[in-house]
Order: C-alpha cells, then sequence, then structure tokens
C-alpha cells in the first residue's frame, strides 16, 4: 500500500503558482480520470481549493506525479520545484489528516477545508478512482478530524476583530435575528464590521455619518437607513448594537446619554462597539448595568488571546494526529501481510485436498461419518500447524523486520510473489 | 419496589451531579453527551417511583418528608427539562443536578409506605393539589434565582472583559433573561392557587385562627416578594444585578418558609 502525494499551498507557493495549477470544479473529474491513467497510479484524488492543490494516489510501485502535472497542466516541474512538495506513506498520511482537521489552513482551525476534502472525495468516489485504499485513508481522515473538532477548542474562537464583536454580541443576545445596528461613522472598519453583523442575521441597519452623502451611500449598499448626524442620540435608543468610528476628539456618548438611553428602552441591554482612537465612547459608560462598551483594544486583546489559545489547541490536535497517523500506519502494514496469509492457507488446503483424493481411492467405501471424522482430522492438524506462523505474521506486521519474516514464510512455503490464485 | 425505582434515579442522577461538578475543572463533551439521556432516563424512573409509591399508600398526598423531596426533586427535573426543550439551555443543570441528586438521597433513604399508613387528612386529594401547585410556585421561583445569578455571572464577565474560561459557555444573556422571566409569569399563577387552596383547607379545618401562624405569614410574604419581583421585572424591566438581588431575597424567604413547618401548629400534618 503506497500513497503519494504531490501538491502546493499557501504556505510553499504564492498565488501565481497556485493559479496556474488550480483545476476548476467542472474539469475536476477529467483531471481525475487523467491522473489515474498514469503509469502506477491505482487511485487518485485532486483537492483544489485557493490555499491549495493537492494530488493524492494510491500507487502500485513508484507512479511519477510530476509527470502529471507536466502532462495535465502543462508546468513543468522544474520551474516550480521549490514551491512543490512531495510526500510520501507515512508523511502523505500525515498530511492529509493534518488538511482535513484544519491544520494546514491559512487561519488554523478554520471550518470550510473539511467540506472541501469531503467534496473532492466524493467526485473522485463518483468516478470510481477511489477503492480501498484511499477509502480507507479518507474516510479515517474525516474521523480524526472530527475528533480533533470535538476534543480540542481550535475551531471555536475568534480571532478578527469583526469576528470577536459578533461573538461578543452573540453573548449578549443570543441571537442577531432582528437586531438593530446602528452605525455612528461609515468608515471601511465599520462597514467590514456591519457586513459581519448582517451576515449573522442582524435585521436593520441605520447608518449616520458626518458627511451624509456617505450615509446614505452605505445605507443604500446594505438596504439600511441613513439618519442626519445631529439625530444621534434621539436615533441611538432604537438600536441593540452601536458601532461607533468617528473622528471625533471628544466621546459622543458619555454617561448621561447612557443612562437616558437605558431608562428609554426599559433596560434592555445595548452593546457598545468602539472602534474609533480617540474612543467615542466613555469608558465610564460600561459601568452602567446593561451597557456593554468594547474598544478596540478590548476586541484586538480578546482576538489575540484567541488566537494564543488556537495555537495551543493546534499542539494538542498536533498529538491527536501523530497517534492517528501510528494507528492507521499499524492497521495498513497488519493489512499488508493478509496476501500471504491467504496464500499460506491456500498452499494449506491444496495439499489437504490433493492428500485426501489420494487415500479416498484406497480406503474403498466410507459412512459420511468416516469422510466428516478424516475431515475434521485433516483441517484440525492443519489449522494448528498454521496457527503460530500467522499469528506470527500479523503481531510482526507492524514491526521492522515484517518484511523479512514475510519474505521467509514465502520461501519456506515456497509461495509465489503477488496475491493468490483464488 | 417504589424505593428501589427511587435508588436508580438517584444513581442516574449521580451522572448529572459528576457533569455539574466535573464543569467547574472544564468539563469534557462525553460527560455532556451522556448526562442529558441519562438524567432524562432518571427522571423517568423518579416518575415510576412516585406512582408505585402513591398506589402502595391509596393516598397521592405525600405522607412524609422523604416523599415531599421525592416530589419537589420530580417536579424540579420536569421544571429543568422544559427549560431544556425550549432554549437548549443546560446551565442551570449546575445548580439544579446537585440539588435533585441531594433531595432524591435523602428521599431515598426513607421507607416505602405500608398499605396501612392512615391518610393524615381527609381530604387527602385536595391536600395533594395543594402542595402540587406551590411546589411548581417554588421550583419557578428556584429557576427564576438561578437564571438570576447566571445572568449575572454572564454579566460580570462581559464587563470584565475576559474572554474564555469555563464561564465562557454560559448561555447569552437574553437567553437567561428569558429564562427568569418566563419561570416567574409560569409559576405565579400556580404560587397563587396554591396559596388559595392551603388557605381554604386550613380555614375548613382550623377556622379563622389558621392564620396566625408563622408559616402562613411567611408563605404570604413570599407571595408579597413574588408580586413585587415580577411587577418590576413587567413594568420598569429590571434585569441584571438589581432583578438579581431581588430574586435572592425571593428565594431566601421562600426557604425560611419552607422551614417553617417545623414551627407551625397548623401546617404539621405533614410529619417530619
Amino acid at each position: 500500500m503506497n500513497f503519494q502525494l504531490i501538491g502546493v499551498n499557501h504556505n510553499s507557493a504564492p498565488l501565481d503558482v497556485r493559479e496556474r495549477l488550480a483545476v476548476p470544479e467542472a474539469r475536476l473529474p477529467e483531471a481525475i480520470q487523467q491522473l489515474v491513467q498514469q503509469p502506477g497510479v491505482e487511485e487518485g484524488l485532486v483537492l483544489s481549493t485557493c490555499n491549495r492543490v493537492e494530488v493524492l494516489t494510491s500507487t502500485s510501485q513508484n507512479a511519477d506525479l510530476r509527470a502529471f502535472l507536466r502532462s495535465y497542466f502543462g508546468v513543468s516541474p522544474e520551474a516550480i520545484q521549490s514551491h512543490l512538495y512531495e510526500l510520501r506513506e507515512r508523511e502523505a498520511v500525515r498530511h492529509v489528516f493534518r488538511v482535513a482537521s484544519s491544520l494546514d489552513s491559512m487561519v488554523v482551525g478554520e471550518p470550510q477545508i473539511l467540506g472541501q476534502v469531503k467534496e473532492a472525495y466524493a467526485v473522485a468516489r463518483g468516478l470510481g478512482a477511489v477503492h480501498s485504499a484511499l477509502e480507507a485513508l479518507l474516510s479515517r481522515a474525516f474521523a480524526v478530524a472530527k475528533r480533533v473538532r470535538t476534543e480540542t477548542a481550535i475551531g471555536s474562537s475568534s480571532v478578527s476583530i469583526a469576528s470577536v464583536a459578533v461573538q461578543l454580541a452573540e453573548k449578549i443576545f443570543g441571537s442577531l435575528e432582528g437586531k438593530t445596528v446602528y452605525l455612528v461613522g461609515a468608515g471601511k472598519m465599520a462597514e467590514l464590521a456591519a457586513r459581519h453583523l448582517i451576515g449573522h442575521g442582524a435585521q436593520k441597519i441605520i447608518i449616520s455619518n458626518r458627511t451624509h452623502e456617505r450615509a446614505v451611500q452605505l445605507a443604500e449598499a446594505f438596504g439600511g437607513e441613513a439618519v442626519p448626524f445631529d439625530r444621534l442620540h434621539e436615533i441611538a435608543g432604537s438600536a441593540d448594537i452601536i458601532l461607533t468610528s468617528t473622528g471625533a476628539n471628544e466621546p459622543i456618548f458619555r454617561r448621561e446619554h447612557g443612562e437616558r438611553l437605558l431608562r428609554g428602552r426599559r433596560n434592555r441591554p445595548v452593546f457598545f462597539i468602539d472602534i474609533a482612537v480617540p474612543r467615542n465612547v466613555a469608558p465610564e459608560v460600561n459601568k452602567l448595568d446593561g451597557l456593554f462598551v468594547y474598544d478596540v483594544d478590548d476586541l484586538q486583546s480578546i482576538a489575540s488571546s484567541n488566537s494564543t489559545e488556537r495555537k495551543k489547541e493546534a499542539e494538542r490536535a498536533e498529538q491527536i494526529i501523530e497517534t492517528e497517523v501510528t494507528r492507521f500506519a499499524a492497521r495498513m502494514k497488519s493489512l499488508a501481510v493478509v496476501p500471504t496469509i491467504l496464500s499460506l492457507q491456500e498452499y494449506c488446503e491444496t495439499i489437504r485436498q490433493a492428500e485426501i483424493d489420494r487415500v479416498r481411492g484406497k480406503l474403498g467405501h466410507i459412512t459420511p461419518e468416516q469422510e466428516a471424522a478424516i475431515e475434521a482430522v485433516t483441517r484440525g492438524i492443519i489449522n494448528k500447524l498454521l496457527h503460530t506462523p500467522i499469528t506470527t505474521l500479523k503481531s510482526s506486521a507492524a514491526e521492522p523486520e515484517a518484511a523479512t519474516i514475510e519474505e521467509m514464510v514465502r520461501r519456506l512455503f515456497n509461495l509465489s510473489n503477488g496475491k493468490p490464485k483464488s | 419496589m417504589p424505593l428501589f425505582w427511587l435508588r436508580v434515579a438517584l444513581a442516574l442522577y449521580g451522572v448529572g451531579l459528576v457533569y455539574a461538578l466535573a464543569s467547574f475543572w472544564g468539563g469534557r463533551q462525553v460527560l455532556t453527551r451522556i448526562t442529558m439521556p441519562a438524567v432524562g432516563l432518571g427522571m423517568t424512573f423518579h416518575f415510576v417511583s412516585l406512582i408505585e409509591n402513591a398506589m402502595l399508600s391509596h393516598i397521592l398526598a405525600p405522607s412524609s418528608m422523604h416523599e415531599m423531596e421525592s416530589l419537589l426533586g420530580f417536579v424540579l427535573m420536569v421544571f429543568f427539562f422544559v427549560i431544556y426543550a425550549r432554549y437548549h439551555a443546560t446551565a442551570p443543570g449546575l445548580a439544579v443536578f446537585p440539588l435533585v441528586f441531594l433531595l432524591t438521597a435523602s428521599a431515598a433513604l426513607g421507607t416505602t409506605p405500608s398499605a396501612e399508613s392512615t391518610p393524615l387528612f381527609v381530604s387527602a386529594q385536595w391536600v395533594y393539589v395543594h402542595v402540587a401547585l406551590i411546589l411548581v410556585g417554588y421550583s419557578a421561583l428556584l429557576f427564576s434565582f438561578i437564571a438570576s445569578i447566571l445572568y449575572l455571572i454572564q454579566e460580570r464577565n462581559l464587563k470584565r472583559k475576559t474572554a474564555g474560561g469555563f464561564w465562557s459557555r454560559l448561555p447569552a444573556l437574553a437567553v437567561m433573561d428569558d429564562i427568569g422571566y418566563k419561570c416567574l409569569i409560569w409559576g405565579f399563577p400556580f404560587m397563587t392557587l396554591g396559596l388559595i387552596s392551603g388557605a381554604i383547607l386550613a380555614e375548613a379545618r382550623f377556622g379563622p385562627r389558621y392564620f396566625a401562624d408563622p408559616k402562613i405569614l411567611l408563605s404570604i410574604l413570599v407571595w408579597l416578594v413574588y408580586m413585587v419581583l415580577l411587577y418590576t421585572r413587567w413594568s420598569a424591566g429590571w434585569r441584571g444585578r438589581r432583578a438579581a438581588y431581588l430574586a435572592t431575597f425571593a428565594f431566601a424567604v421562600a426557604m425560611v418558609a419552607w422551614a417553617a413547618n417545623n414551627l407551625s401548629h397548623t401546617h404539621r400534618f405533614i410529619a417530619p
């Protein structure tokens, strides 16, 4: 069982190299079909996302995957030599596990990659390009990815300011469905954060900006409502989330505004996201019951503590993967001795049958009971004799001398190399 | 047999207890997955135990403190699952599981009622109605209290801007707020009717003098505090710290009223 993998990813290759190797979804089947026609390639799969292009194969002998790159993509592998990685066996298995578990992703822990791997697998499987070996590898990879996700907190924390803001808003409001977001100031960052909030269900967007035209423009883009800047405090009461990003030198929301706000909304909470520097919301507003103020530093420090957390979790995930790789390799090796065991059993069975046929002529008429007894006796002898060699083959499969033992057994019993004739 | 089923239920509630305790040291996903089925099953056995008990003693009303505890534990579990079904919040379990475990453990020490145990009160069915109503009212108050405390913890977390850690897995503020409020609203009619039924029963037995009894007076105080709690929530939208303080006070009064059984002359038909 040989796994071979060749590919480029966001670490190894710049975008222009990845672009040259990318396979559009529509052309994926064709690429896979061409791949499995390569000499030596038994099974094949192509994974192509914006961050990586990888060709994974199971081969009967050494296959020249570079030749495939040359013939299919028309790129000379020598030219992109420094960007390519080529992995075999254990390294290939580990890589597939890491990719599926999102440890090899640009944003470690992002959840999309597993879906993309599953997609690539489904396409290749649909074409009949995946059988036993890749099937075993990938189904194990999916299980490993699931294990990593449930046993580590790798995908649970947000690492960008906008996603931290969304996560906090969800901690306050549960869901953002039906919530109103008020943008005070309509800069690029505010727009980005608003997009995130809308993406998570926020319903209504109100925008005020010193330059009213910009507010109107953004309101159109979001399907929101633009309100003149001087009506700021009047409007603020209807918003659950207030995102401030104006260039004001003094805070525009102070304690007394906060108190008025709370009275007006019967103490329902308000979440202030203040991404302005200097701050637009006075820090003492945070002291009021039901008002939550997060400035840019707060968000940033949560984001970076999350990414430290993520790194720690990633280390734990690497350990899980290491044990899984070892386990998988052991399983694969124990599968590798199966043909030898089968041919050994077949060899003995042939001898047994031949001997029974030979002796039957001499015995003349025998009763069914006697025949059954002969069967049982001969079978019993064979089984007892074979018991130790077979268990030794199985138990030594994961050890380095496995190949030697296997070879010895084949020579002792004069078994032909290759699969038994059935 | 009812005691046997109760002990089975107790063992299953033990899983809930372990879950609650383990959560404080960063609970494991595996535990979360087995806890809900385990305590759900426990609740089923608990129900069986209650029914068998009633059939054995031929009366519905709990006739001892142990049976009372058993019934209260069961009502609390029902409450927990109603909330779980509605909000998918397991956090109240952190407080409820240990409490139910203790109640059930204490109840499991009791003895199986014999068929001879005589109803202690003539109109036993009415007592049962009274007890059931009051227990639901108390449970509602307890859940509202738990939700307030969890709300407070989550609010403090958000104010201090500390992400991560065990408490970060609590449900959202809005969810806790809703649980607290809904529990109060649903519990109030039960509490009110429970008090009225109790008053009618006592009037029938003792006449007007029943009123001047610590248990009765405290119960009325509980009801008043309950009403204030509900009113401040409803009219001024009190939540967070103020609501939590008030809920704590209400719960403390309720505990005193519960304990006042030992001082009461008219409310002693439940033999301790």
